[in-house]
């Protein structure tokens, strides 16, 4: 392979149109052209994770097979190269959830070390003994057990917003809740387990009337609609790679520059410093503060690739099909009877979690999986959303835009042997 | 492609519906709970055993899948009056036969539990089936608690 270096190969595609129909961008996802167990692929867990394009495929090819080095160090060009490809990723990630500066977003390894940064770098500074952590009864165990684990060392207090039979959140006693003892307000964008799209908006407006930020776990939003993180008011916004087409091992905080500024650094090392000497070290501005050691340069990159990607579809187009796609899972479901959905919330995202009566959901998930239909089956580390809605577990089938109506049909047909072989 | 209903046969699905031995036993000499953390089953295995090392009962309660309470049903079953030395040999056969180092044709002490033999296709539910067995093998050792992950990883001990 020879390489002029100009160009990534996803510039050298032909010029794609931006309305090209689903099935053709379904196309452009090679993992989905295979069978499994005999049948096509129906890919429905793309909560969990979702499928790369070939786009950040190549782009990923591309890196490695010619720009790779460290960034930030060298004076050679391969050096050169991959700095100029990584900060070029920040101000593609930057511009798409609409951040002020990319000095604001820092890489990640994914969501959950986004959170756990923030309980580090805000929680050791700015939480006291006494002091209150207010999350919400929707989130994923990444944005609990920061937050345990930093009251426990603080001797501080977790509250919790409830959440009603929906899965929509109470906010009635919110601003009760909001005293001065609040030192942060930590809340999902939509929620992994049920797909509820919380009022983020409202939720920052209350906060700040009372000057309490809020940190926003945006895993399972940024993929499905546009993310403006001015305009949803957020003090602390994260996302991972590898839900919204890119790679693994490589996510997003953005946080305002006030707190990124306050913020104590997270990790020690290299990159994160402007002089190290046996009496002191004076760190390095932001982002770089924040990025200790040598960060996932390949990963990042892709992620790029990707919001370049999911960009030029357009987020609106990809949050009305995956609306259109969600209409049409939930009545199909609704039909074949015996099934219990849960999350039932008015605004909503492509998120169907359900069990049927008398069937454990690894058992459909095993019975699907037989039919070439991938979803998630169990507790979705969201064991607190499962015990108040009394239930162990769910099966939960998630969408993305390259889903299409055969993939929502083969669910159907493969739930239909469920009940069948259990005689439900 | 697995057959499904070789799967889940009827025997399986009879005892995921009406387990036996279900509920907590009262008068138990051991227990030991045993967790999947990563799904979420938890069964708590007790049993009753006499001074000439009789398992005399077997009962469990607890959640999971088809699979795991099907197999802690038939087990409960099977390991009545058995010995505690002939309960390990079964618990060990099980065990092979899940992983394939243990034709369910051979001559072995199962039983009806060879109806199992077909989760060995799947390595991602061989947890599940084994979970109770691993749980009454921990109370009959006297440990309390067992589970597939971490530290206490039965997997980790001498199988893939």
């Amino acid at each position: 392979m020879r390489h002029d270096m100009e160009l990534p190969t996803s510039e050298k595609r032909p010029v794609r149109s931006s309305d090209r129909s689903w099935e053709e961008i379904r196309k452009e996802f090679p993992i989905l052209q295979q069978t499994i167990r005999e049948h096509p692929l129906a890919y429905l867990d793309n909560a969990a994770s979702s499928q790369m394009p070939q786009d950040v495929i190549d782009r990923l090819v591309w890196y490695h097979s010619g720009e790779h080095s460290n960034v930030h160090r060298g004076v050679h060009t391969l050096s050169q190269r991959a700095t100029n490809a990584y900060d070029q990723a920040r101000e593609k990630v930057a511009s798409f959830i609409n951040a002020p500066s990319s000095k604001e977003c820092i890489f990640t390894s994914g969501t959950t070390e986004g959170i756990n940064l923030v309980a580090h770098g805000y929680g050791r500074p700015f939480v006291d003994e006494g002091d209150t952590i207010v999350v919400s009864a929707l989130e994923h165990h990444s944005n609990i057990v920061p937050w345990q684990i930093l009251c426990e060392e603080k001797g501080a207090n977790l509250e919790v917003i409830p959440m009603n039979d929906a899965g929509e959140l109470i906010l009635d006693d919110f601003d009760e809740m909001l005293d001065s003892s609040v030192k942060l307000v930590c809340v999902n964008h939509v929620s992994n387990a049920l797909g509820t799209i919380n009022p983020i908006k409202e939720i920052t407006d209350r906060a700040h009337k009372k000057e309490i930020p809020v940190l926003v776990d945006g895993a399972q939003a940024v993929p499905h609609m546009p993310v403006n993180v001015q305009a949803l008011g957020a003090d602390f916004y994260v996302f991972s790679g590898h839900k919204m087409c890119g790679p693994t091992g490589i996510g997003v905080l953005w946080a305002k520059r006030r707190w990124l500024e306050e913020m104590q650094p997270f990790q020690g090392g290299g990159d994160m410093i402007l002089s190290v000497t046996w009496e002191g070290t004076t760190y390095n501005d932001i982002p770089f503060k924040f990025e200790a050691g040598t960060p996932s340069i390949a990963a990042a990159i892709g992620l790029g690739a990707a919001a370049d990607y999911l960009d030029h579809i357009g987020m609106s187009r990809i949050a009305e099909r995956e609306a259109e796609l969600l209409t049409r899972t939930t009545e199909r479901l609704k039909a074949l009877g015996g099934i219990r959905c849960f999350g039932t919330a008015s605004e909503k995202a492509g998120v169907v979690s359900f069990d049927i009566d008398g069937v454990h959901p690894h058992d459909i998930g095993t019975i699907l999986d037989n039919e070439g239909v991938a979803i998630r089956a169990g507790h979705h580390c969201a064991q607190p959303v499962m015990d108040r809605l009394g239930i162990p577990a769910t099966a939960r089938a998630s969408l993305a835009f390259y889903n299409n109506e055969a993939d929502i049909d083969r669910l159907v047909a493969g739930l239909y042997s469920v009940k069948e072989i259990f005689g439900v | 492609m697995t057959d499904m209903r070789a799967l889940y046969q009827e025997v399986i699905l009879d005892h995921n519906r009406n387990p036996r031995n279900f509920g907590k036993l009262e008068g138990a000499t051991c227990l030991a709970v045993g967790d999947n953390p990563l799904c979420g089953d938890s069964y708590t295995i007790y049993a009753v055993v006499g001074d000439d090392d009789t398992i005399e009962k077997v009962g469990f309660d607890g959640t999971g899948c088809a699979i795991s309470k099907a197999a802690a049903s038939m087990m409960s079953v099977r390991i009545k009056g058995k010995t505690i030395q002939e309960a390990e040999v079964m618990i060990e056969q099980f065990r092979h036969m899940l992983t394939g180092e243990l034709d369910p044709k051979s001559d072995n002490e199962l039983g009806h539990l060879t109806v199992f033999h077909g989760v060995s296709q799947l390595p991602q539910r061989v947890k599940c089936a084994v979970l109770p067995f691993h749980a009454l093998h921990a109370a009959l050792e006297g440990e309390d608690e067992i589970s597939t992950e971490g530290e206490q990883d039965v997997w980790n001990e001498d199988t893939p």
